[in-house]
């Protein structure tokens, strides 16, 4: 099964997500990757675990656009007949791969939080409806392509250095006809809410924006990083860069404190993926208690005070 | 200017949603709606006839025969008539079949700007403009939070996991919105009882100039193979507060080998 990998890059990093993929890739066959930019060419010693990365290094590839992205992987797939594209599913990712699909006239599964062999037959896993199932999916032809939900897959913890080869790119007509005229960085303080192995996150419930000094403070003793809903970042609550949901981060940590956040799906398909799940809520029927490891029905503003103090004293104690 | 919105009817939100075992798709039989994601696109499509002065917004989608009562939510809003590819091969399209008859129509209609909403409320997918857009050899552009329309161009701010991009793209061009980017209105009951006696046509995947096999599960390559229970998740625990539930989560917390 010789798959191509997409691995998408944001500054001098090659993302968590698709590394991930990658590494599930290299664990079924011979997996590539693929790295398009501009002076990207040294991200590809980062990519460990895969057989080969292609670099596509072109001034035209500096902004991430999608439809340049689709030229270089389509050249790729067709020169190299790669049976299989994985993506990490990203906003990029995602109009790259239904661009790739329809160009090479190829079946694109999209959200997957699984991929294996069976039979020498790729099988991937969708939640639909929900995620109150889970829908087992495959590919009638070749090639194959798939999105796998971010956070599914956990980058490999090393492999070798892979051997890096440069991609010739030639790109379409209409595929360079959009333009960035501003691409925004909005600075992260803190520890990432991608990395961090805690996340204390808050939501409406918190009432206001004055409130989540209280999940900051919680964040800080338990040395996680603080996270927010669409609906208190669309209110200006907080900042966009920590928002996880679904147009936000996807986030898999150890520990997930959720507080005043009701679960809506769009939420919930951003942080489900976190081992333990600590959720406190004042509606009892909040849908988080349905996907909780432990479910409080509180006052936040009560409680969350108190467990700062209370972790604060047993880390100084221990 | 003419504006294409590419839409899709749904299962009602409350109602309860099932995939059919046997054919692996979803239940269509209960009371069907309007794509809330698509809402957002008919709602930018009317606001830009609006600020335009002067423009034609055509609702375009594929489904059965029966969409068409969804679509009239569409009309009822304001946009001026409807377009569905209804085939009975049709049924079972997968990305790829689907972008296919879309593409199709739209061709047909060559229309300065087609929008798109964000996802699919049953399928949950979110890709299909930028298929849609391939087969047209179109510019697209997604999650748009804003969209400004002017001297022949979209300007667009995009919002992405790392902060928002503006971006501009010659018309035609494909633009997917986000359920940020407006509040949809509400149709008002002038605009219900119009809806009905605008045009609505009904154009078969042949009469598009589609092979039989380019829709449908002939035109797919993907598949269903079963339908599986999630995985559970461990034991869930819930407590009222009492006054000790900070004392508590803390326990569970060194149970876990958290802190």
């Amino acid at each position: 099964m010789p798959t191509l990998v997409f691995l998408e890059h944001h500054g001098e990093e090659l993302q968590k997500g698709s590394l991930g993929v990658l590494g599930q890739a290299a664990s079924l066959g011979d997996a590539d990757g693929v790295i398009a930019g501009a002076g990207v060419r040294g991200l590809a010693a980062q990519a460990g675990g895969a057989t080969k990365v292609w670099v596509a290094d072109d001034p035209a590839l500096a902004a991430p656009l999608p439809q340049p992205r689709v030229d270089v992987l389509a050249k790729l797939v067709r020169e190299h007949a790669y049976d299989t594209v994985l993506f990490a599913a990203s906003v990029l990712a995602a109009d790259v791969a239904a661009g790739l699909a329809a160009r090479l006239d190829a079946g694109l599964n999209w959200d997957l939080v699984g991929l294996e062999l069976r039979d020498g037959a790729l099988v991937g896993t969708r939640p639909a409806l929900g995620d109150s199932v889970y829908v087992e999916v495959g590919w009638t032809g070749e090639p194959r392509i798939a999105l796998v939900r971010s956070g599914t897959f956990e980058p490999a913890a090393s492999g070798g250095e892979p051997e890096v080869a440069d991609v010739a790119v030639e790109l379409e007509d209409f595929s360079t006809r959009s333009a960035m005229l501003e691409q925004a960085h909005e600075e992260q303080s803190g520890p990432s809410i991608e990395d961090a192995d805690v996340v204390v996150a808050g939501g409406r419930g918190l009432g206001g924006p004055e409130s989540f000094a209280l999940v900051e403070d919680l964040a800080k003793a338990l040395g996680g990083a603080v996270a927010a809903t669409r609906a208190v970042v669309d209110a200006g609550w907080y900042p966009y860069s920590a928002q996880v949901g679904q147009t936000g981060r996807t986030v898999s940590p150890k520990l997930y404190v959720a507080c005043g956040i009701s679960g809506a799906i769009q939420h919930k398909v951003g942080m489900q993926g976190a081992n333990v799940i600590v959720a406190i809520n004042k509606d009892a029927n909040a849908p988080i208690f349905e996907f909780s490891d432990l479910g409080v029905v509180g006052d936040l503003h009560q409680i969350v005070p108190k467990l700062t103090e209370l972790v604060r004293a047993r880390k100084g104690g221990s | 200017m003419k504006i294409a919105v590419c839409v899709k009817e749904v299962p009602e939100a409350g109602a309860a949603r099932r995939i059919d075992p046997q054919t692996k798709r979803l239940d269509r039989s209960g009371e069907r709606t309007l794509n809330a994601f698509d809402v957002n696109a008919v709602e930018e499509a009317l606001r830009l006839k609006e600020s335009q002065g002067e423009a034609e917004v055509v609702i375009v989608s594929l489904g059965p025969q029966g969409a068409l009562d969804s679509l009239r939510k569409a009309l009822a809003m304001g946009a001026d008539r409807a377009l569905l590819v209804s085939d009975e091969a049709a049924a079972g399209s997968d990305l790829l079949a689907t972008s296919r008859a879309l593409a199709a129509a739209l061709e047909r209609e060559s229309p300065d700007l087609i929008l798109f909403g964000q996802q699919a409320s049953d399928s949950d997918g979110a890709v299909l403009w930028a298929a849609v857009a391939e087969r047209l050899r179109l510019p697209v552009v997604s999650q748009a939070s804003e969209l400004t329309i002017g001297e022949g161009k979209a300007t667009v701010k995009r919002q992405t996991e790392f902060g928002y991009d503006r971006i501009e793209a010659p018309l035609p061009a494909v633009v997917a919105v986000s359920d940020a980017i407006n509040e949809p209105r509400y149709p008002s009951l002038k605009g219900i009882m119009g809806a009905k006696s605008k045009p609505q046509d009904v154009v078969s995947a042949s009469e598009l100039g589609l092979a039989a096999d380019a829709v449908g599960e002939a035109g797919s390559k993907t598949e269903v193979l079963a339908l599986n229970d999630p995985p559970p998740r461990g034991e869930s625990r819930k407590i009222e507060d009492d006054g000790t539930a900070a004392q508590q989560i803390l326990d569970f917390l060194v149970e876990k080998k958290l802190v």
